[in-house]
């Protein structure tokens, strides 16, 4: 059974770009390694000889022109919402400090 | 509460001029006004309503054409795009959203004539089994205020419950438009993978996630997916329509003869003795009326909730990473730089059961774990379709309970995660292998409905619905 570490935490919330609290990390620490360890039943299923699935209707590649579509939507409204922006573009902070 | 009618005769009444649209919006608000205590509605879009009314009013008056859903209300999960004000996924992320574009099933449901009346709380993502996750509010259950309406979808199934509307829209990943049927006493499609463009809904688990339907009769919830079904360039995971189409109104279904597989993994210890008994006299009706009753197992069934709970969650990891506060949605305005902007948007704009799920997916996606849990997940995945593919070979259907336990207390589950991912032990099945199922409502145990749940194989929806509607008839 899987019991997670503090260390092994905040690895995961700095991979899902998560800035947790002290009092998250704990929380977390313990719930996360409950559901690991439930989920972990599946290390007693036999699976030899079988490939995975990923999707289930058995469409594969699904194509069409690459053609430019007339959509309900136009740039000015997908800016919107942005929360800045600036000649139609997003506007993000500093990359590097 | 009166009953609305059934659907087609709203609209088929709304085409002669017999009932005014405008009309049956001021009911709805109405409704919505008079059952504000439940707690179902996130936010009103009130002046498009109208504005659409009229419009549809208007041309009837002029002997104009309108659609076969004209002037019909409906209640979509706020998890769906639509114009007239804001979409949330019941989230602190989209508190302030305005969608720039509509679900494509709304687009559908709109060429036909239908009003969208109401958002629909739901837990916040559509994660969880209860509605308790709504980063807003608790809704009630509309047969006993002190329990759950059962989730995600539970904004919609109190709404069609509570008459705000004759039927709602909702998604499925896991559980969580036949689960909230089954706890509010309404009928809740889940239909194949597949079959409605997701397009416009905020996407949960991609592999999984499907759009339904929730009415108070299987004949309403039918015609509302008729409307909705079909392929989109917009989202080339949908499959083709059935040729006969899903609309059931005029579909007589014989059940002398069919052949029913009672699922032995779903009448386990763990489903409580006053649900059994409801399922046993629903399978004791249906074997009254002619249809061959057999035991079947999926041995694999039981593995059902872990593969979910791998799958679901890394694919909600990859899904909610495009929420990082930089386009649309929350973002911290204190940050200095991206890396931190990211960070903080992040940590206030998710709740904790969202952040359970992101980092449950990360790690299970993480280099080093990827073929312990999400590989090993897909390929039970495959051993799963391949034994209800086996299993279908000699049944029709398979029946069993929606929920294990009827509706549960508020507040009873919560503080457990993984209680309450065993809400949806035995609906996620039918996700990990795509086939339809249904919730129909099957009576009630200690004054606490119960559910009915129906599976057929993949792309038999017509199926499934036309016995659906034939067990309803039993029961009525």
């Amino acid at each position: 059974m899987s019991k997670l570490t503090r260390d092994a935490v905040l690895k995961l919330a700095h991979l899902s770009r998560l800035k947790l609290t002290d009092e998250e990390v704990e929380r977390f620490r313990q719930e996360l390694s409950e559901i690991l360890a439930y989920v972990e039943q599946l290390d007693k299923v036999d699976t030899k000889d079988l490939e995975p699935t990923y999707q289930v209707t058995g469409l594969k590649n699904v194509m069409r022109d690459d053609q430019p579509i007339d959509y309900q939507a136009q740039p000015k409204d997908l800016l919107k919402n942005a929360p800045a922006s600036e000649k139609g573009q997003f506007k993000v902070k500093r990359v590097l400090g | 509460m009166d009953d609305w009618p059934a659907i087609a005769d709203i609209a088929g009444r709304v085409q002669k001029g017999e009932l005014k649209a405008v009309d049956l919006m001021k009911h709805s608000f109405d409704m919505i006004a008079r059952t504000k205590e439940f707690e179902a509605i996130i936010s009103v879009p009130e002046a498009r309503a109208m504005a659409r009314a009229k419009e549809i009013d208007a041309k009837v008056a002029k002997g104009g054409k309108v659609g076969r859903l004209a002037g019909v209300p409906f209640v979509a999960k706020d998890n769906f795009l639509t114009f007239g004000g804001k979409t949330t996924a019941a989230s602190h992320m989209l508190e302030n959203f305005e969608a720039p574009y509509q679900a494509t099933a709304v687009n559908k449901l709109e060429i036909e004539g239908a009003i969208c009346v109401a958002k629909a709380n739901l837990d916040a993502w559509a994660h969880g089994s209860s509605t308790e996750n709504s980063d807003f509010f608790v809704t009630k259950n509309p047969y006993d205020k002190t329990r759950v309406p059962g989730g995600s979808s539970g904004g919609s199934a109190t709404s069609v419950a509570l008459k705000i509307a004759p039927f709602a829209t909702g998604t499925d990943t896991g559980s969580s438009v036949r689960l909230p049927a089954a706890f509010c006493n309404v009928v809740g499609l889940k239909p194949t993978y597949g079959a409605v463009s997701r397009s416009g809904v905020v996407a949960m688990a991609s592999s999984l996630d499907v759009i339904g339907s929730l009415a108070g009769t299987v004949e309403d919830a039918a015609l509302v997916f008729d409307v909705m079904a079909g392929t989109d360039e917009l989202d080339s995971t949908t499959i083709e329509r059935d040729p006969k189409g899903y609309d059931i109104q005029s579909a007589t279904f014989d059940l002398r003869g069919s052949k029913i597989g009672v699922i032995k993994e779903y009448m386990g210890p763990e489903v409580e003795e006053t649900v059994k008994k409801q399922i046993n006299g629903a399978i004791k009706q249906l074997a009254e009326a002619g249809a061959q009753i057999s035991e079947v197992s999926i041995p694999s069934l039981p593995f059902s909730l872990a593969v979910y709970y791998i799958i679901c969650p890394a694919e909600v990891s990859s899904n909610l990473a495009r929420y990082d506060g930089q386009r649309y949605g929350l973002s911290a305005s204190d940050a200095k730089e991206l890396e931190d902007s990211y960070n903080l948007s992040r940590e206030r704009g998710f709740g904790a059961e969202a952040k359970r799920r992101i980092m449950i997916g990360s790690h299970v996606l993480s280099s080093g774990y990827y073929d312990a849990y999400y590989k090993k997940a897909q390929t039970v995945r495959t051993k799963l379709i391949n034994e209800y593919e086996a299993v279908f070979k000699n049944v029709d259907f398979l029946v069993g309970p929606v929920s294990p336990t009827p509706p549960f207390k508020i507040g009873a589950r919560a503080k457990d995660p993984l209680q309450m991912y065993l809400s949806d032990l035995l609906m996620v099945g039918s996700n990990i292998t795509g086939v339809p199922s249904i919730s129909v409502p099957a009576g009630f145990s200690n004054d606490l409905p119960v559910g009915l749940q129906i599976i057929a194989p993949m792309r038999a929806d017509r199926q499934l619905l036309s016995f659906a509607k034939a067990f309803e008839g039993l029961s009525k």
